[in-house]
C-alpha cells in the first residue's frame, strides 16, 4: 500500500504545474480560446516537447512508457491550469483506442501523437445516444474495396483542431472503429464552442467512403476498445477535476483571507468557514476516489476497472458540482465574472460530469453489478 | 381553511390567461417558453400593451396606474405571467424604485417618474453596491458633496444590471460623513447621460453582459432629485430590498421550467432514452414540484398575513428570497441534467447559434448562480432570518 509519489514523479508534477504557469497562464487562455482551433499550436509543442503526449504508450510503440499514475499527474496539473489544448482526447481517449488497433495500423501513428503531429477526436456519440455506445446508429457497409459510413455524429470533442477523427459505426452484428484524416471530412463539420471554453462540433457521414484499412478495430472488439478508451478517459477527467477543485478551494481560502466585509476578512464569518471545511472534506473524499480509479486500471481486470471508474466519477461529480457552486457563492459577485480565474473551472467542473455520462450514468453502471464492496482483490 | 380559489378569482385568473394568449406576440411567446429571452425593445412595448390594459404595475396604488387587486390577485397575476412565461416587468423601476417614490417622494417626483415607469418610458437601473460594498453595503464610499443648487456625486458603483440600456439609475451616496455608516446615506435619481457618469461593461461566466461598473466623477445632481428626507436613503434602500426580495420567489417560473423539463425529459428532441423512464431522474423532478408547492403555499399564506406594514422592511421576504433562489438554481440545474450531452453547445462563439436544443441548459444554470448572490446573499438572509426572526 503506498500512495505517495516517487521522485520522478514529484518531478514531472512540478515540470508540467511550471510549465503551465509560464506559457498557459489564467490571462491567456481568452486568447487561447479565440485561435482558429480554439488552442495554441505553440504551447501544444510545448507539451509535446515535455513527453507528454507521448507520456501513456508504450516506449516499444514510440511512447514514453508512463502508466496511469503519470496520467493522473499531468491530468490534475491541467486541471488548475485549464489549457484547451487537445490533450485528454488525443493522448488518452484516442490514443487508448489506437493503443489496442491492429499493429500494421498503429505502427507509426503513436509515433506521430509522441510527436504532436497526430491529434484525434473521438467521434462516438450521437445526438440522440445519452452516452450509451449501445444507442449508436451510424453504420458502415463494405462497399468496393473499403466501407461506406452514413449516419450522424454529435458532440465529438476537440473535432476542430484534430489531424484524424476515430468513427465509430455499426459494421454488420458489431461495432467497427474507423480512423480517417481530418480532410476527408472537410464539408462534412459543424463546429461549436462548449461551455467549458473547448470545440466541439458534429459530423454528417452520409455517403463517405473510406479505404479498407481505415477499419482499425474491428466489429468484433469495437464495442470492448471503446468502452475501455471511454473508461480511460474517464478516470484521467477525475484526476482533472481534482487539481480543477484543489484550484477552485485554494482560490476561496485565499479570496476568504483577504475580502474583508463589515471591517473584518469574510473568512472570519463562521458559516463560511464551515462551508470551506464542507469543500476541503468533498475536495479530499473526490480525490480518494480518482486515485482508486488510478490504480484499479493498473492493478485490476477491465471490468472491475470500470466500476472503480464509475464509482470514482459519482464522488467526482458530486464533489465538482458541491465545491464548484460554493466556490462562485463565497466569492459572491466576482465569483460571477469572466475575468476571474474562477470562471473557468467552475464552468469545466460543471461539465466534467456531462462529457462521458452522468451521475446517473455512472451510477446505473454501478447498480447493474454486484456489490462495489465484493472487490476483486488483485 | 382553505386552499381553493374562489369562482370569482378563478374567473379572474381565466381571464389573465385570455389576454396573455391574445396579447402576447407568438413568436416571443414561444421563445420564452424555450428558454430565451425578451429583448429591450419587446420588454418596452410589452410593457406598454399591459399598461394600456392598466395593468403594468398592479401593485401600485391606483392613483398612480396600479389596480386595486387584492394581495391575492397580485399573486394570480404574477404567478400567471410567470407561467405563460410572459416578460416580467423591469423590476427596477416596477418593484424597486416606483414604490419608494411613491412611498417616501415629492410630489413633483412621483408625478414626473411614476407614469414613465409604468410605461417603461424610462428604464431604471440600480446604483446601490461598490467594489468593496456589497453585503455591508452601509459601508459604501460613494459621496455627494453640496454643490450650488444640489449635489456633485463621486464614486464607484458595480454591478449595476442592464445599465446599459437604462436611461435613470438610482442611488445611494453618502451624505454626511460624520455619521454613524447607516445614518449618512441619501437616495438620488440621476439620468444616466449625466456629464462625468461612465459606464464599463462586466462579462459574466455565461457570456452575456448583464452588468456594469459604473464611475462617478463629479457628476452634478440637482436637490430636486433627492428622494425623501437627507441622510434617511438608508431606510428607504431597506424597504427596497424587501420588495426585491418578496419578488424573488418567482415560482411561477420555477413551475414553468419544472414544466418544460417533464416534457423534454418525457420526449427528448433528438429521440433516444427518455430521462423521465428513469427512476432517479422521476424523483429528482418530483422533489423539485415539491419544493415549488411548498414556496408557494408559503408565498400564498405570507401574501394572505398581509404580508408586513406598508413601507416596512419584513423579515418573512427573506424566506422568499432564500427558497426562491434555490429553487431556481436546482430547475436550471435539472435542465441540466434533461439537456444532458446536448447542453455541450454553447450559443455563443464559433459556430454560433447551432440550432440545438439544449443550447440555453449551460448559459442558464451558470446565470443563475447569481440568485443566491445579489439582493442580499443568501448567507445574509440567513443570518436576517435567525436575528430578525428567530431572536437569536
Ligand atoms: C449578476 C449580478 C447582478 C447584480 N445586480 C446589481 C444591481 O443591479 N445593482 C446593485 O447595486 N448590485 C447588484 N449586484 C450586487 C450584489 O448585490 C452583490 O454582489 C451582493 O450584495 C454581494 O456582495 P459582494 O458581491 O461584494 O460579495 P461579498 O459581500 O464580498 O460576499 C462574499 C461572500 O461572503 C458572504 N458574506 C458576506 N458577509 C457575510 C456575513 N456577515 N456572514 C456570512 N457570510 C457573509 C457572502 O454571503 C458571500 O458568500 C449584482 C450582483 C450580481 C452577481
Amino acid at each position: 500500500m503506498d500512495f505517495s509519489l516517487n521522485s520522478e514523479q514529484i518531478l514531472l508534477k512540478d515540470t508540467v504545474t511550471r510549465f503551465l504557469g509560464a506559457h498557459s497562464p489564467f490571462e491567456s487562455l481568452a486568447a487561447a480560446r479565440a485561435e482558429p482551433f480554439g488552442w495554441r499550436s505553440g504551447v501544444w509543442q510545448g507539451m509535446v516537447e515535455l513527453g507528454l503526449a507521448g507520456l501513456p504508450f508504450a516506449e516499444d510503440d514510440g511512447g514514453f512508457g508512463g502508466g496511469p499514475e503519470e496520467v493522473m499527474i499531468v491530468m490534475e496539473a491541467l486541471g488548475a491550469a485549464q489549457p484547451p489544448e487537445p490533450y485528454l482526447t488525443t493522448a488518452i481517449l484516442g490514443g487508448t483506442i489506437l493503443k489496442s488497433a491492429s499493429e500494421s495500423a498503429r505502427a507509426g501513428l503513436i509515433g506521430q501523437i509522441a510527436e504532436g503531429t497526430l491529434r484525434l477526436a473521438v467521434a462516438w456519440q450521437e445526438a440522440a445516444t445519452r452516452w450509451s455506445a449501445d444507442e449508436i446508429t451510424a453504420s458502415a457497409e463494405p462497399s468496393g474495396s473499403g466501407f461506406l459510413l452514413s449516419g450522424r455524429k454529435a458532440f465529438v470533442l476537440d473535432l476542430a483542431g484534430a489531424s484524424h477523427v476515430v468513427i465509430a459505426a455499426r459494421l454488420g452484428a458489431g461495432l467497427g472503429l474507423f480512423l480517417a484524416a481530418a480532410d476527408r471530412l472537410t464539408g462534412r463539420t459543424t463546429g461549436y464552442a462548449t461551455p467549458d471554453g473547448r470545440r466541439a462540433g458534429d459530423i454528417d457521414l452520409g455517403g463517405l467512403w473510406l479505404e479498407a484499412d481505415a477499419l482499425i478495430v474491428a466489429p468484433d472488439e469495437g464495442g470492448e476498445v471503446l468502452s475501455r478508451a471511454l473508461d480511460a478517459a474517464a478516470a484521467a477527467l477525475a484526476c482533472e477535476a481534482v487539481g480543477a477543485m484543489q484550484a477552485a478551494l485554494d482560490l476561496t481560502v485565499e479570496y476568504l483571507k483577504t475580502r474583508k466585509q463589515f471591517g473584518v476578512p469574510i473568512g472570519s464569518f463562521q458559516a463560511l468557514q464551515h462551508r470551506a471545511a464542507d469543500m476541503f472534506v468533498a475536495l479530499e473524499q473526490a480525490r480518494s476516489m480518482a486515485m482508486r480509479a488510478i490504480m484499479a486500471q493498473s492493478s485490476l481486470p477491465s471490468e472491475a476497472s470500470a466500476r472503480e471508474i464509475a464509482a470514482a466519477m459519482v464522488q467526482i461529480i458530486d464533489a465538482s458540482r458541491y465545491i464548484g457552486q460554493q466556490a462562485v457563492q463565497l466569492h459572491g459577485g466576482i465569483g460571477m465574472t469572466e475575468e476571474y480565474r474562477l470562471g473557468i473551472l467552475f464552468r469545466r467542473l460543471t461539465m466534467i460530469g456531462r462529457l462521458f455520462g452522468d451521475r446517473d450514468h455512472f451510477l446505473d453502471r454501478l447498480v447493474a453489478g454486484p456489490s462495489l464492496l465484493e472487490r476483486i482483490e488483485p | 381553511m382553505d386552499l381553493r380559489l374562489s369562482a370569482e378569482d378563478l374567473a379572474f385568473r381565466d381571464e389573465l390567461r385570455a389576454f396573455l394568449r391574445a396579447s402576447l406576440p407568438a413568436p416571443l411567446a414561444r421563445r420564452l417558453r424555450t428558454g430565451g429571452k425578451a429583448s429591450p425593445e419587446e420588454l418596452r412595448a410589452w410593457t406598454r400593451t399591459l399598461a394600456d390594459r392598466g395593468w403594468s404595475v398592479p401593485h401600485w396604488p391606483v392613483e398612480w396606474g396600479g389596480t386595486g387587486w387584492s394581495p391575492l390577485r397580485q399573486m394570480i397575476f404574477r404567478d400567471e405571467v410567470q407561467q405563460f412565461p410572459a416578460p416580467e416587468p423591469l423590476s427596477f423601476g416596477a418593484s424597486m424604485v416606483g414604490p419608494v417614490i411613491y412611498t417616501f417622494g415629492s410630489q413633483a417626483q412621483k408625478e414626473r417618474f411614476l407614469p414613465r415607469i409604468a410605461r417603461l418610458d424610462d428604464w431604471w437601473c440600480q446604483g446601490f453596491s461598490e467594489p468593496e460594498a456589497g453585503s455591508d453595503l452601509a459601508s459604501l464610499r460613494t459621496r455627494a458633496e453640496p454643490a450650488e443648487g444640489g449635489w456633485r456625486i463621486t464614486g464607484q458603483k458595480a454591478w449595476t444590471s442592464l445599465g446599459q440600456h437604462a436611461n435613470w439609475i438610482f442611488v445611494l451616496a453618502r451624505t454626511d460623513r460624520t455619521a454613524k455608516k447607516q445614518n449618512g446615506i441619501s437616495f438620488f435619481l440621476v439620468p444616466m447621460d449625466s456629464p462625468g457618469l461612465k459606464l464599463v461593461p462586466t462579462e459574466l461566466i455565461d457570456g452575456s453582459h448583464e452588468v456594469n461598473e459604473l464611475f462617478f466623477d463629479d457628476v452634478f445632481v440637482p436637490d430636486e432629485n433627492v428622494v425623501g428626507e437627507l441622510n434617511k436613503g438608508w431606510d428607504y434602500a431597506r424597504f427596497l430590498l424587501s420588495n426585491e426580495r418578496t419578488g424573488q420567489a418567482r415560482v411561477g417560473l420555477a413551475k414553468a421550467r419544472l414544466r418544460r423539463i417533464r416534457e423534454l425529459a418525457a420526449a427528448p428532441p433528438d429521440g433516444g432514452p427518455a430521462p423521465l423512464d428513469h427512476p432517479a431522474f422521476q424523483r429528482r423532478l418530483a422533489e423539485l414540484e415539491v419544493q415549488a408547492l411548498a414556496l408557494e403555499t408559503t408565498l400564498l399564506r405570507i401574501v394572505a398575513s398581509g404580508g408586513g406594514e406598508e413601507g416596512e422592511a419584513n423579515p418573512v421576504s427573506s424566506i422568499l428570497k432564500l427558497r426562491g433562489s434555490e429553487l431556481q438554481q436546482a430547475t436550471a440545474e435539472l435542465l441540466l441534467d434533461v439537456a444532458g450531452p446536448a447542453a455541450l453547445v454553447w450559443p455563443y462563439g464559433p459556430g454560433e447559434g447551432a440550432p440545438l436544443w439544449g443550447a440555453d441548459a449551460a448559459p442558464t444554470y451558470f446565470n443563475l448562480r447569481k440568485l443566491s448572490i445579489y439582493g442580499g446573499a443568501n448567507e445574509i438572509q440567513r443570518t436576517i432570518v435567525a436575528r430578525s426572526i428567530l431572536g437569536l
